[in-house]
């Protein structure tokens, strides 16, 4: 602690446990928690309550208080908690009789003030950070404390229940590994006292018939074998795994929904999941026991575990896929295809009924696909799906749920009836179509999937949102279908039929009334461009559609959004027409020197910021993969944006143009020759100045220096730190890191008198407001030999330093928040003295 | 409860219902697509409809080729269309005492009815039914008359002639029955004949019955009707929307609690949702016109048509197709486009306060304003002037068969730069076209119809819980070309009953009371006894007076005075004499009781 804040803090505890103040702000009194957790934590000797004995005065004086205020009382059972986390604190607060005071029973724990729930999470949190020795486990223990904290975990407040219920499974972890030499094992059970209290507690709510009781201890046990590996608890579990699996079985009690937590966090235990037997049988149990929507959550948890016995993963595999085989059986002939699981291990009883209500099949169905969804996106899927089938079911769903489909089971003719433009099904399904379509290649159900979605594609009921997935999942498909017809000349026709479809509603599209609509085509196309614009179908028939001539007209279109994603579309579009060389002969339509003039008018005069950003990511792009020409164009081309950007008053585009800055360096450099990673500093001093001066007339003249120092004092610091790490880099090139002490001197000469007058100016930030334009103050930007000075001049490392400390640094200092809550008091005062 | 069904059009109704002692004819809806079997009419000389070629029978019989034509592979009437009537044999129509109007587009058959049957009742309808309802009928003579065409076709309707032709003439129902247009002077003496009425205004019908329109959200002025006695309540539920478009909104409240509900008129695409075809129709339009095509929207005057020019609207600057002209052509666009800014309390809310503003209700004042849209009563005069392409023209008639529209489907059918966007969903694009074809204009078929769809129709009755439904027997079935879609008819309990053409249904549903006043003097004269708890009798000795349908209990005369002179006498004649009232027994006899008091 700095020997401000010691001299702060006694006239701030004084401030904190007057009465008279108002209640103080409670970010400030958390922040106050922080440092003293950290002051705490540092130091766990004496020093810190006896060089500050206005600590244990405030616990005092608060307790003194005949009504504290409940937040002040909360925060003071809560410092007192983490003062007494060292067992030397502790004792010293003992004998203070402050503990006892606080968290025994004649504490607030049997006063008014414990109905307001802050009190109570102060009371369990202070606890909780005491409870890091044996101390405090027996004050507690001996004090009664159990009995409350179990209570708690029945409280009307969420958050006092969890954290009682967490402070158990602490101290039950604290007592076992404390409180013994020799933890519990299956043959030596043998729990120390503390221990002994919880677990007889946990035994006997769960052999009450109190649900909620039942309720508390599954949680709790939930939380521990979540939180603890070690191997007692399997002998804590020995002794209650009777009747935990009881639960599943009886009907009078509703416990089943509370168990899948539990299994599957005992199932990530090693304990647990080594064992042979005992525990995986209760699994399957569980999985046959539970309702299709309570297994759900089960199957899918032990289907992303790596150790399972198979049986078991079978058996979670059937429970979650039984949904959608339901679907695949309902909707097809018998025989016509096998269903998704063998009839053998499946009772789809359950699942029908579920599916034929109205109620249940949509949240069933959801359930079941977000699951898949889940899995699917796991890198390593320890299982093997059925992934035909499951491609098979998914398409069969997407059909009932636009009516295309007639069904030829009773079953099927309900769920098509309830499914029928169901919004929430058809986004899951096309989300988990998506996620398939990235993990497997379909050959055979290419076609007949490309049907149900263009049917989705051109249906004007099709919702906005679910017009969007589609795209997606459309996207995704057609680059599969790319890659088949590499290899296959009937799938090259199949393309080119599909491409045409594609494009044909992609136009009509493009001219919707809704905005979303619009803008989710041209992200579409912009996608599509983005994988399949090396393939000559492709581009053939994306040019011979009506698709690019209203992509350009969107770049005026009255939404912003939309503008953005045409500007985007657009700007690969330009891939294909202009940059090209082999680009088929297209019509005086597409004039690349139109377009670009058109983006740059954005660029200018867009009212909006998102189409001005689009409009610096294109152009970054199109330089990065060296499309805009040779490099006295792009000079110009730089130059130009640059001084459009200038003075956007949207920080994004503004970097955005920095980033094009630093790609334009990249790529001069490169182009001009060594070295041939600009980041890399030159190897010795006498690098050839030819080439540097060659870059550096170049970037003189895109006046690319004026924008970098200006941007270095931009009011948006993420700016002004790109601005430097440019620079930076920029003077690796031109200055060796040896040379530079020797040139940050500098001289005598007119130019030296600049560039002081620079480094004073960055560092006081004006550079901005004051910023010369006509070359004042004897700096100019576009003189080769004032900028290498400059940059040789200039400590931008120091810069950098200042630019990357947060802006809050002086703000978030202790003493600050000390001053911060003196102020409030101080006004107290002054007010006070006026009343006089 | 009677009630006979004269067409089997489901939105296009007529029913009458025979309820305590009236007899109400509900909508008389004509049946147009019968028009959809006769060649179009060209509002000048169409080479390609005049060469084409007689229909010859399979044996090489010529006898029909003057009046049957072929055009790629379809058989066509050559004469002036005609249109399919309600039935006029079920009952003798005359005796119809009331005929009760839902919409303008169910009135079509009006002046059949009421100058051709002795009809002497009155038609009751709300003020812009009755005004836009002579719009559509103004349009229609004025489409038929002013293309006059001397031939006459009639051979082919014989019974025996007919069973020769292809289809879809051979199956045409009752070609007998198919008429010509009315005239002008009919259309106007059968309006004359209407009495308007307002919203949840109660009308007494000999004072047996009370009918009562209430709003039924789907146009302007457009009604359902409740009609009730004291104890018995029939609604008549006919083209309802609950969409928020122009009109006044559905009022479903009053419809609770009704015996029976008839429901006509639900929408006839039920997998098309409105909103998503207004989208489409606004995409394909502004492709059209961005390709430098034209558009043709073969459309009613009224109706969708403003909701359609409320969404360019908004929707024309965004896409770029300010500078494009929308042609609006009909006899009646002016008076149309007028009328609907006048109708303000007919209108939804939103619409209603801009009245006060003051600002007219409908957007299509500026576009008229700003000179986006442009009005015509015929490509005749002015419109051949301005005319300017590409554009967008709304104009009918939406069979193709008649109207402005045939000129311009024979002008630009040939160019496949070119769309016609079918919205209004009362005939089949299909057939509409095929006289057209072969067609290298591009087609779409949007149709809007924003009545109630069978999802809303479960919520209404579930909501109001009619004790009956009847409805036409094409919505207690999936629609034939979707048989798999259960989900597109109506379910509800008990299953509704279903009518279909010339059929008579008895309702289900028996009168029980009957309303009967007591006098006040007799009322006082009653001495009521407590036979059980709460339930209490009294004899009552009374004349029952009926009149108007109205029945009274009176005191019974007095027994009669000795007669003191000539002129008290004749007062006493008039009422009947009556002996002195002896007591009256009630209930089951205590039988050991009254063996006992017999034995005594």
């Amino acid at each position: 602690m700095t020997r401000e804040c010691a001299l702060l803090l006694p006239r701030v505890c004084a401030a904190l446990a007057d009465p008279r103040q108002p209640g103080s702000d409670d970010t400030c009194l958390e922040k106050l928690l922080d440092w003293f957790r950290d002051l705490a934590e540092f130091d766990p000797t004496m020093k810190l309550v006896e060089d500050n004995p206005c600590l244990t005065e405030f616990i005092a004086s608060v307790l003194a208080l005949p009504e504290p205020s409940p937040s002040i009382l909360s925060f003071t059972l809560r410092l007192a908690g983490i003062l007494a986390a060292s067992e030397n604190r502790f004792q010293h607060l003992q004998q203070e009789k402050l503990l006892v005071r606080l968290f025994g029973r004649d504490g607030p724990l049997n006063s008014a003030v414990w109905e307001d729930a802050s009190v109570r999470s102060g009371w369990v949190e202070g606890v909780h950070s005491m409870m890091h020795h044996q101390p405090a486990l027996h004050f507690l223990c001996n004090g009664g404390g159990i009995d409350v904290i179990f209570t708690l975990q029945g409280d009307p407040s969420l958050f006092v229940a969890s954290a009682a219920s967490q402070l158990l499974v602490h101290m039950l972890t604290l007592s076992v590994e404390s409180e013994t030499t020799k933890p519990p094992s299956t043959k030596d059970c043998h729990w120390p006292a503390c221990a002994q209290m919880i677990i007889k507690r946990i035994e006997d709510s769960l052999q009450s018939s109190s649900a909620s009781h039942i309720e508390w201890s599954l949680k709790l046990l939930t939380r521990l074998f979540g939180s603890c590996r070690a191997t007692w608890t399997e002998v804590l579990w020995l002794g209650i795994a009777k009747q935990i699996e009881s639960f599943l079985t009886e009907e009078t009690v509703q416990a089943q929904h509370m168990l899948v937590n539990l299994l599957l966090n005992m199932a990530r235990s090693p304990v647990f999941c080594d064992t042979e037997g005992n525990f995986w049988a209760l699994v399957t149990s569980a999985l046959e026991h539970l309702t299709p929507v309570q297994a759900g959550p089960l199957a899918v948890g032990i289907l992303r575990l790596y150790k399972c016995p198979q049986d078991v993963r079978i058996q979670a595999l059937t429970v979650l896929l039984q949904p959608m085989d339901c679907i695949l059986r309902a909707a097809s002939q018998p025989l016509e295809y096998a269903g998704l699981l063998d009839e053998s291990v499946s009772d789809p009883i359950a699942v029908e009924s579920l599916l034929s209500s109205k109620s249940s099949c949509a949240s069933l169905l959801c359930q079941t696909l977000a699951h898949l969804e889940e899995l699917l996106s796991l890198i390593l899927l320890p299982v093997d799906l059925p992934y035909t089938s499951l491609l098979r079911s998914l398409m069969t769903i997407l059909q009932f749920c636009n009516g295309f489909l007639s069904p030829a089971s009773p079953l099927g003719s309900t769920i098509s009836r309830i499914l029928i433009n169901c919004f929430r099904v058809q986004r899951s399904a096309l989300d988990v179509l998506a996620a398939l379509l990235e993990r497997k290649r379909y050959d055979t159900l290419i076609g007949s999937l490309f049907d149900v979605l263009l049917a989705y594609l051109e249906s004007p009921n099709t919702s906005p949102t679910v017009l969007k997935k589609t795209f997606q999942a459309t996207a995704k498909c057609l680059v599969r279908l790319q890659e088949l017809s590499y290899s296959n000349s009937q799938w090259q026709q199949a393309e080119k039929k599909i491409l045409e479809d594609v494009f044909l509603v992609l136009q009509k599209r493009l001219c919707s009334p809704c905005w979303e609509v619009r803008d989710s085509s041209l992200e579409f196309l912009t996608v599509l461009i983005k994988y399949l614009r090396d393939k000559d179908e492709f581009r053939q028939s994306l040019l011979s559609s009506e698709v690019p001539r209203l992509t350009e007209n969107l770049l005026e279109d009255p939404e912003s959004y939309v503008r953005a994603s045409a500007v985007f579309a657009v700007g690969q579009l330009a891939f294909i027409t202009y940059f090209d060389p082999e680009s088929p002969v297209i019509g005086n339509q597409y004039n690349k020197e139109n377009t670009i003039a058109k983006l740059q008018e954005i660029l200018s005069t867009d009212p909006e910021g998102f189409p001005r950003r689009a409009v610096i990511r294109v152009f970054t792009k199109w330089l990065r993969e060296g499309c805009t020409g040779q490099l006295e164009d792009t000079e110009q081309f730089v130059s130009r944006v640059i001084q459009t950007v200038e003075h956007d008053l949207d920080w994004e585009v503004r970097l955005g143009a920095l980033e094009l800055v630093e790609v334009f360096c990249i790529h001069t450099i490169c182009q001009l020759g060594l070295p041939k990673c600009p980041y890399a500093p030159v190897s010795s001093a006498v690098t050839s100045s030819i080439h540097q001066n060659e870059w550096l007339q170049i970037f003189c003249r895109a006046k690319l220096f004026s924008f970098l120092f200006r941007s270095l004092c931009d009011c948006d610091k993420p700016v002004g730190q790109k601005a430097c790490k440019i620079l930076l880099a920029l003077r690796g090139n031109f200055y060796p890191i040896s040379t530079l002490k020797d040139s940050q001197e500098a001289g005598d000469s007119p130019a030296g008198h600049g560039i002081a007058w620079l480094q004073r100016t960055l560092r006081q930030g004006s550079l901005a407001q004051n910023f010369p334009t006509d070359g004042g103050n004897g700096v100019d930007f576009q003189d080769p030999e004032s900028m290498v000075l400059a940059l040789g001049t200039i400590d931008l490392e120091e810069l950098h330093d200042e630019l990357n400390k947060s802006s809050d640094h002086v703000e978030k200092s202790p003493q600050s928040l000390l001053q911060d809550i003196l102020a409030t008091v101080g006004t107290i005062e002054e007010n006070e003295a006026d009343c006089y | 409860f009677f009630q006979y069904c004269l067409s089997g059009h489901p939105t296009l109704p007529c029913n009458v219902l025979k309820f305590k002692s009236t007899t109400i004819m509900l909508d008389c809806g004509l049946d147009m697509t019968s028009t959809l079997n006769f060649l179009p009419l060209p509002l000048v000389q169409s080479p390609r409809l005049s060469k084409l070629p007689g229909w010859v029978l399979k044996d090489g019989s010529t006898f029909l080729d003057k009046e049957l034509k072929e055009c790629s592979g379809h058989v066509f009437v050559d004469s002036v269309p005609e249109f399919c009537l309600p039935e006029t044999e079920l009952l003798d129509l005359s005796t119809v005492d009331v005929i009760l109007i839902s919409n303008y587009h169910c009135m079509m058959a009006l002046p059949y009815i009421t100058e051709y049957t002795g009809f002497t009742g009155t038609v009751y309808a709300t003020e812009p039914t009755v005004q836009i309802g002579r719009l559509l009928m103004e349009e229609l003579v004025n489409s038929i008359e002013r293309v006059p065409k001397s031939q006459s076709a009639s051979m082919w309707k014989n019974k025996e002639v007919q069973r020769l032709l292809p289809a879809p003439l051979k199956d045409a129902v009752e070609v007998s029955m198919w008429r010509k247009c009315y005239t002008m002077p009919e259309v106007n003496a059968a309006l004359s004949k209407i009495q308007l009425v307002g919203y949840s205004q109660k009308i007494e019908l000999f004072g047996a019955v009370q009918v009562t329109p209430l709003s039924s959200g789907y146009a302007l002025g457009s009604s359902n009707w409740i009609i009730q006695s004291h104890y018995e309540k029939v609604s008549y539920v006919s083209g309802s929307s609950l969409l928020t478009t122009h009109p006044q909104p559905m009022d479903q409240a009053s419809l609770k609690n009704s015996d029976v509900l008839i429901l006509t008129g639900l929408t006839q695409i039920p997998t098309a949702n409105p909103d998503g075809m207004v989208g489409e129709f606004c995409s394909n339009l502004a492709m059209t016109v961005r390709n430098g095509g034209n558009v043709l929207v073969p459309c009613y005057p009224s109706g969708v048509i403003y909701d359609l020019l409320e969404c360019l609207y908004q929707y024309i600057d965004s896409a770029g197709l300010s500078n494009v002209p929308f042609y609006f052509i009909s006899p009646v666009a002016n008076s149309s486009l007028e009328f609907s800014q006048i109708f303000a309390e007919w209108l939804c809310h939103n619409k209603q306060t801009k009245v006060y503003l003051p600002e007219p209700p409908f957007p299509h004042a500026e576009l008229i304003q700003t000179n986006k849209l442009k009005h015509y009563p015929s490509i005749h005069g002015d419109f051949s002037n301005d005319f300017k392409q590409p554009c967008v023209v709304f104009t009918g008639h939406p069979s193709l068969r008649f109207g402005d529209v045939v000129h311009f489907m024979e002008l630009w059918g040939k160019s496949s730069l070119n769309t016609v966007i079918f919205t209004e969903p009362d005939f089949s694009y299909l057939d509409a076209l095929a006289p057209y074809q072969p067609l290298a204009m591009k087609c779409v078929y949007c149709p809007i119809d924003t009545r109630l769809n069978f999802i809303q129709v479960s919520k209404l009755l579930k909501e109001v819980q009619p004790l009956h439904v009847v409805c036409p027997e094409q919505y207690t079935q999936p629609p034939p070309t979707q048989s798999h879609r259960t989900d597109l008819m109506i379910d509800c309990q008990p299953p509704p009953m279903s009518y279909r053409r010339a059929e008579v249904l008895t309702l289900p549903y028996k009168r029980r009371y009957e309303k009967i006043e007591i006098m006040p003097e007799l009322a006082d004269s009653l001495v009521p006894l407590e036979v059980k708890p709460g339930i209490s009798l009294a004899t009552v000795s009374a004349v029952l007076h009926t009149k108007d349908n109205k029945h009274v209990l009176q005191l019974p005369p007095k027994p009669p005075q000795p007669p003191a002179s000539k002129k008290r006498k004749r007062v006493s004649d008039d009422v009947p004499e009556c002996k002195p009232l002896k007591p009256l027994l009630s209930g089951s006899i205590p039988v050991d009781q009254f063996v006992q008091t017999l034995e005594k």
